[in-house]
Formats: structure tokens, sequence, C-alpha cells
């Protein structure tokens, strides 16, 4: 066995924001164990400018940000936060990088060509995402994606200088261990393509569905539903809950320590996937046909769903019924050995 | 005179670019450029209105709760719904939750990390400050990243998760909270508050909530080296390079109320001028478009009817920031006028020797706020009963029109709605950077932050001035906000 090599040359991050809110960074800010600052000494990560938490301002930034684009300096991993912003009429007048008079898209596609790998952070960075959203009068559009479509500013078929495609850390926010977990591995140079499932986000975490270990799993079971924001029971069938087909692992890893959407009792909205900004209805109502949800649980045969629902509802124990639609949980389990008072 | 074009402006939430006549070694006159437009007012026309509270929040990855708020109160404007006493509590905590750590992120990450820079070298408290502030490499980093998420485990608990949450409704909270959460709260506050004591005050909470003059933050600043705490360190930094002479307005102070009880505020609504706080009258509120990139109204706009339509090509333009007045006056939103609004003496003092609020003011000021809120979380936490509702459920009117005003840490936050056959027919949104890094209006005056930078120091050979940075970064901007 050899010990590790202390003195691996670092592996150089960039990281611009664009038409984004910057939520993905303070969630990034938010990790913990290890903290932020730690993940990347652990990566051997050297960042070499990031708007939230770097020294450099005004022309100490666009001097790099120009000797990177002229070859003089080198980028590993270039990360974007927020969409590209292409309006209006194609011109990126929206979103001019501060400084040097030139549409942010540009310096990205420039930039882009030099780096060795692109991650999107974000769904705004990855397929457009929220500033997408209504008419998207503004023409944001993600790396490698507009929407659901192969394109955005840098084409579908785009690679890295390490033959990657653009690597979406999708999510609305992301989850700060999505990222840090594939940065390490990227950093490592062990991240391969078999590491990204069919929309290019890391398969670690979208190898799951938002349902996995969703707390209220026996809820969804005995279709026991909920009615209204803040009862307990299952939110698939009236408050638009999209987890039995989102791909993420919201509930098998806290969010802040201790939550997740569906432990906040509102509906998961599928924000890992792309268009999950116009999703055609309420965002808190699910719609129906014939009373049956439109969006039926991943992998799943209609017909097999009806019946399975339509037999368990009436299977459901009154515990269930009851808890479903209170606030707090009413009644608690029963031990046959012995009954409380 | 010379020109110098300042950005990108990193350490502020979003992209920000400061356009500087130079004269003399000072600042003759500033433009202050917002260069992203996003156009959320646009994306929320015709949306089912309470598709605003999943929209909303995503304005802002810093002040993500606080449009939360604002939305949902707009809402229940509309709707005629009041939350019931824990819904409203547990609202107050997740949104001071939010602050608290924005004061945080804002003290240790965005603004002390400047006076690390090479150019202070030179001064003897150079080095323990490198040390410890230097970007990312310092010790502090180290220190508030994990005490900071530790406390932010509140939102995971009241709120699913941070940022971007969709508990905050307009009537309360969809989280009831049980018993024993009550109790991690109380747990994961009292952590918290060590951290501060030991860390940023070096005092009891108590104790820094209740100096109460200048006098007094002084001789108790002496009473320990610099070294013993963070807040000491900024005094004396801030004491050494007198940063009560930069950065100075000398406008009215105003704040829309922060943290609702049935019966009124924490932090009390009002405007503050010459020592005197009068009522807010929320009529007055008007955008000016003239310095905007946007389609030229005939007049300022009242924010029920304002429009929001983008045109690079307007000739007076030159930022995406709309001009928002009070009766036709510029104001200065933040902690600072929070405080001030408030009646805190120590932050009236401050202003009142200055002739206008400054640099040094805005930072005491919101670093002392932090001790008031988590000491009243402390008693929210308290005063929540499990059990009892969280939350009113009510239906929306086909027609109605609401708005909600709130605090967000960096100042004050308006949204006005109106419904009109079920969908939002419009959507306006006022953010409190908005105020702050306003354009010129059409009588030709600048700004908060364009009149507080005029006079700020450039010394020879300064492409980014050093004071201009120290100014722009005490007002706590949030430019994504800002340009919604």
């Amino acid at each position: 066995m050899t010990l590790p090599q202390t003195d691996r040359p670092k592996v150089r991050l960039l990281w611009l924001q664009s038409g984004g809110c910057g939520g993905c960074t303070l969630s990034l800010i938010g990790a913990e164990g290890p903290d932020l600052i730690t993940s990347f000494e652990a990566a051997g990560i050297e960042v070499l400018w990031h708007p939230a938490l770097s020294e450099k301002s005004g022309s100490e930034v666009t001097d790099l940000l120009q000797a990177i684009v002229e070859g003089r300096e080198t980028v590993d991993i270039l990360c974007l936060e927020g969409s590209v912003m292409r309006g209006p009429n194609g011109t990126g007048r929206f979103h001019m990088l501060s400084g040097t008079g030139r549409p942010v898209m540009e310096w990205l596609s420039e930039l882009a060509a030099k780096a060795a790998y692109v991650v999107a952070v974000g769904s705004c960075a990855a397929y457009g995402g929220i500033t997408a959203a209504g008419a998207n009068h503004v023409e944001a559009c993600g790396l490698a994606y507009d929407g659901n479509k192969p394109g955005g500013l840098l084409g579908g078929d785009f690679r890295s200088g390490a033959g990657f495609p653009v690597i979406n850390v999708a999510g609305c926010p992301i989850h700060p261990d999505w990222l840090t977990e594939a940065l390490h591995r990227i950093a490592a140079g062990r991240f391969t393509h078999e590491d990204l499932d069919e929309w290019e986000r890391p398969l670690a975490y979208t190898m799951h569905l938002v349902h996995h270990g969703c707390a209220r799993n026996e809820f969804y079971e005995f279709k026991a539903s909920a009615e209204k924001l803040c009862d307990l029971g299952c939110m698939m069938e009236n408050l638009g809950c999209k987890g039995t087909q989102a791909r993420a692992d919201c509930n098998r890893r806290a969010w802040n320590g201790a939550g997740s959407c569906l432990d906040g009792n509102y509906p998961c909205i599928n924000c890992t996937a792309p268009g999950f900004e116009e999703p055609g209805h309420t965002f808190t109502q699910t719609p129906k046909i014939s009373g049956i949800p439109v969006g039926l649980p991943t992998d799943m045969p209609k017909a097999w769903f009806v019946a399975l629902a339509s037999l368990s509802k009436a299977a459901t124990p009154a515990r269930l019924r009851e808890n479903a639609v209170a606030d707090h949980l009413a009644r608690p389990p029963v031990d046959k050995q012995k009954k409380r008072k | 005179m010379t020109r110098l074009i300042v950005g990108p402006f990193n350490r502020v939430e979003g992209d920000l670019e400061v356009k500087l006549d130079i004269a003399d070694g000072a600042v003759n006159e500033a433009r202050v450029v917002s260069v992203l437009y996003r156009g959320f007012e646009r994306i929320l026309d015709g949306k089912p209105p309470f598709d605003a509270l999943v929209y909303a929040p995503r304005i802002c990855g810093i002040c993500s709760v606080s449009q939360s708020v604002a939305a949902a109160k707009a809402l229940a404007d509309a709707m005629g719904l009041e939350p019931p006493p824990s819904g409203r509590h547990a609202v107050n905590l997740i949104h001071a939750a939010e602050n608290v750590a924005d004061h945080l992120t804002h003290f240790y990450l965005f603004f002390m990390p400047d006076f690390a820079r090479a150019i202070y070298a030179g001064e003897p408290w150079h080095a323990d400050i490198a040390e410890r502030f230097t970007a990312i490499k310092g010790t502090a980093a180290q220190d508030v990243l994990p005490a900071r998420a530790q406390f932010m485990h509140i939102l995971g608990i009241l709120a699913g998760k941070w940022p971007h949450t969709l508990s905050v409704q307009p009537g309360g909270s969809t989280r009831a909270i049980a018993a024993n959460e009550t109790a991690r709260l109380a747990g994961i506050l009292a952590a918290f508050r060590r951290f501060l004591e030991r860390t940023l005050y070096g005092d009891r909470l108590e104790r820094v909530s209740e100096l109460s003059s200048v006098e007094a933050l002084e001789s108790w600043a002496a009473e320990k080296p610099p070294e013993n705490s963070d807040f000491r360190r900024f005094l004396h930094v801030s004491r050494a390079l007198e940063l009560e002479k930069l950065g100075a307005f000398s406008g009215p102070c105003m704040s829309y109320g922060a943290y609702a009880y049935d019966d009124g505020y924490l932090f009390a609504r009002g405007v503050l001028e010459d020592g005197k706080v009068s009522p807010l009258d929320t009529g007055a509120i008007a955008e000016d478009l003239s310095h905007a990139w946007y389609a030229a109204a005939d007049a300022p706009q009242l924010p029920y009817d304002g429009e929001t339509r983008p045109d690079a090509d307007n000739p007076d333009g030159y930022t995406w920031c709309k001009a928002p007045r009070l009766g036709g006056r510029v104001v200065e939103v933040g902690a600072l006028a929070r405080q001030a609004v408030n009646g805190h003496p120590l932050v009236r003092e401050l202003i009142a020797r200055a002739g206008g609020s400054n640099v040094h003011a805005r930072v005491v000021a919101r670093v002392m706020e932090i001790a008031r809120v988590v000491m009243a979380m402390e008693q929210w936490v308290e005063a929540i009963e499990p059990g009892e509702p969280f939350i009113r459920h009510g239906a929306m009117p086909d027609m109605a029109q609401g708005f909600g005003l709130t605090e967000a840490a960096r100042g004050s936050l308006g949204h006005w709605a109106k419904v009109r056959n079920g969908v939002i027919e419009n959507y306006q949104i006022i953010a409190p950077t908005t105020w702050n890094f306003s354009p010129r209006d059409s009588a030709g005056t600048p700004g908060a932050l364009e009149q507080a930078l005029k006079g700020a120091p450039v010394r020879a050979g300064e492409r980014e001035p050093v004071a201009v940075q120290h100014i722009v970064r005490s007002f706590d901007p949030c430019l994504v906000c800002t340009v919604h």
C-alpha cells in the first residue's frame, strides 16, 4: 500500500453566477459533516474565485477571467449557478458581466471551452429553471438544455476538456451534499459517465425517488390522503405532491439537519426535473382525470395503481384515516399486549 | 476628473457595478448599476395566486423567507385572513432564523474580509484581522459555518428546508410543532447563544443589547482586548479607520415593522428624520423609472399599478433597478433604519453624532440586532402552544387586492398583488436594495448609496477603492432581489 499523495496539484474551481437567486450557494454554505471549507480541502479544491466567498473584486476578477480565456491560467471545474440570460432578442443584455460591458453568456461560452469539467449548479443553470417560467421573456436557458430540449447555451453535444457533458446538479435549491460529493469525485478524477442519469444529473442522488424514506409512506400505502396543507396524510392525491415521481434523495438525507419539503408539510414540486417551473397546474393541487391523479408513481402501470388504490383505501385503519387529516398526530399505534389508558 | 468602473462587485448577493467620477482623490459622483434583469413580476402575470408562494421565495436565495412572508401577507390581506398565535410565532421564528443567519453571513463572509486586504498590511491590527477574516482561509469562516449551519436546523424543523420553503402561508405555517420539537428548538438556540457569547460578542446577549450610548459601547469595548471577540475586533478597526466618516447618508430612515404580534411589531414601523419618528404613509410609496432600463412611465408608479416592461434602450437608463421613493424622498432601509426607528438609543446617537448614517453605524446596528432577535426567538419558542392550530385556511376571492410589508435582514420589503378572475393580474415587488441602490429619479436626486459614495476617498492608483468596497457592503445589498 502506498501513502496518499499530499502534494497533488490543487484542482482549480471557478464559480460564476447569472440569472438566479444565489440560493444554491446559500444552501451550499450550510454544508455539514463537514462544512464547506473543509469539504473543499478534503477534495483538494482551490477556489480561484467564487462571488460570495472570495476576496478578489473588480479588475482582479476580470483579469483572471481574461487570463483563463487566453490560456494563461487554467481552470479544472467551471461552475455556473443561475440561468444563462439570452434576452433581449438573443443579445444577452439582460446580464452584462459588470466591469466588462460584455454579456455573461459570451464569457460563459469562452470559459466553458477552457474547462476540464463544466458543472451546472441548480436547475436554473441546468435547464433554465424558475427564471425561465411564464412566457420566459428573458430567454433564460440552461448550459446544455433549454427546458427539456438539448441545446441551451453550449448545445446538447457539448463536451468539456475531460470529455464530459455539462454535469447537471439540478435542484431548487441543491442539497449541499449533492454538489460536494460530485465535486469530490470529479476532483479525484473518479467521476465517470456511468455516474450520470439521462438528464446528466449525478445518479448518486437521482437513483432515488423523493418517495424513498418519506415519513408519510404508511399513509401512501393506504391512500390515507391529506386534504389541506398542514395535514399529515399523503399529499399525492390532493395536494400536488410529486414525490413518487421526482428523482432525488430528499427524504434519505436531512435538509438543514432535520427536514425535507414533505416533513415541512408541503408537497414535492419535483424541482430537480427540467420544466418543473411550469407544471401546468397550481403547484399545490393534484390534477385528476375522473378522480385519478394524472401523474402516477414512477414505473407503476395505471391499472395496477387504480386497483391497488381502491383496495388499500378500503383497508385503511382508523388510526391512519384520522391522522391523515390532522395537523398533529392524534392517534398513536395500538400495542396488542397492553392498551394505553 | 477620472472615471472608474468597479465590478464585478463580489461578496454582495448578486452582481453589481459602480461607476465613479473621481476628482482630487475622492468620489465626486457615483452611479450604481444593477446589471441583471430577471423579470419575476412578469412571470407571475396570469398565475394562480397561491403559486406566488412557490415563485416568490425563489426571487432570492438569501432573503427567501422574507419574500415568502411578504407574499403570504399580501395574499392574506387580499383574503382577509389572520394566522393563529402559534402560527405567527412559528413564522416569526422561521423569518428570524433567516434574518439572523443573513446578518452573520454578512459580517463574517461578506464585510470583514475586506480588512484582511493587503492594502492594510501596514496597520498594527492587520495581522490578527488577516488570520481571522481572510476570505476562505481565515479561522472565522471555520468557526461560523458550522455554528450557522446548526442554527439553521431551526429551519429544517419549522420550514422543511432553507432556502425556498413553502411552509409560510397566508394563514400561518403548514408545520405544526410538537412539544418535543420545542425542546429541540430551545436546545439549538442555546447552542447558538453560546457561539454568539463566546465568539461574536465575548459577553452575554443581555449585556450587549443593553448598551445604550456611544460612551457605553466604547467603554464596553475597552474592557477587553480586541482579540477577545469579533465584535470588539470590528470596533477596534472601525475606530482606527474612522468608519463613522465613511458612507454618509443624511436622509430619512424607514422601517415597515419587523416580526408582527397581535398588537404590533417587535421592531416598530415608521420613518425617522431629524431624530423624530413619524407614521409610515404606505400610500406615498411610488417607483420612478426615469433612469432605469424600463419603458418610461409619465409619472412615478404606485405599486398596485406598477408596470415592468424592460427597455434596454431607454437613453436615460443606466440600471435595471427602479427608483422607489417615499413621498418623492430617498430613504435608507436596513438594520440601522429598523433599530433607529424602533428607538435604539445607541443607534440614534450614532446617527445624530455623525449627522446621518454611515459605515460604522450600519455595522454596529446590524451586529447588535442579532442579540435582540435571538433573545426574542427564545421567548417565541416558549410561547408556542403544541396542539394549538398553526394555520388557518381560506379561499381567494375572484377579484381582490392586497399588499404585504415586512423587513428582510437588509431592509424593507413589500409585495403588492392584484387578483382578477381568479388569477394574478399584477404583482409588484419593491425590495430593500431597490430602495438603497436606486438610481437617480426624475428630479435628478441620486439614490441612497449614490449619495453615500460621494466623498469616498480614493488612494493613488486604486482600481477598486477599498473605501468604496466598505461603503457598498455596509448596506448588506442583495442585488438578486433588486432586479427581481
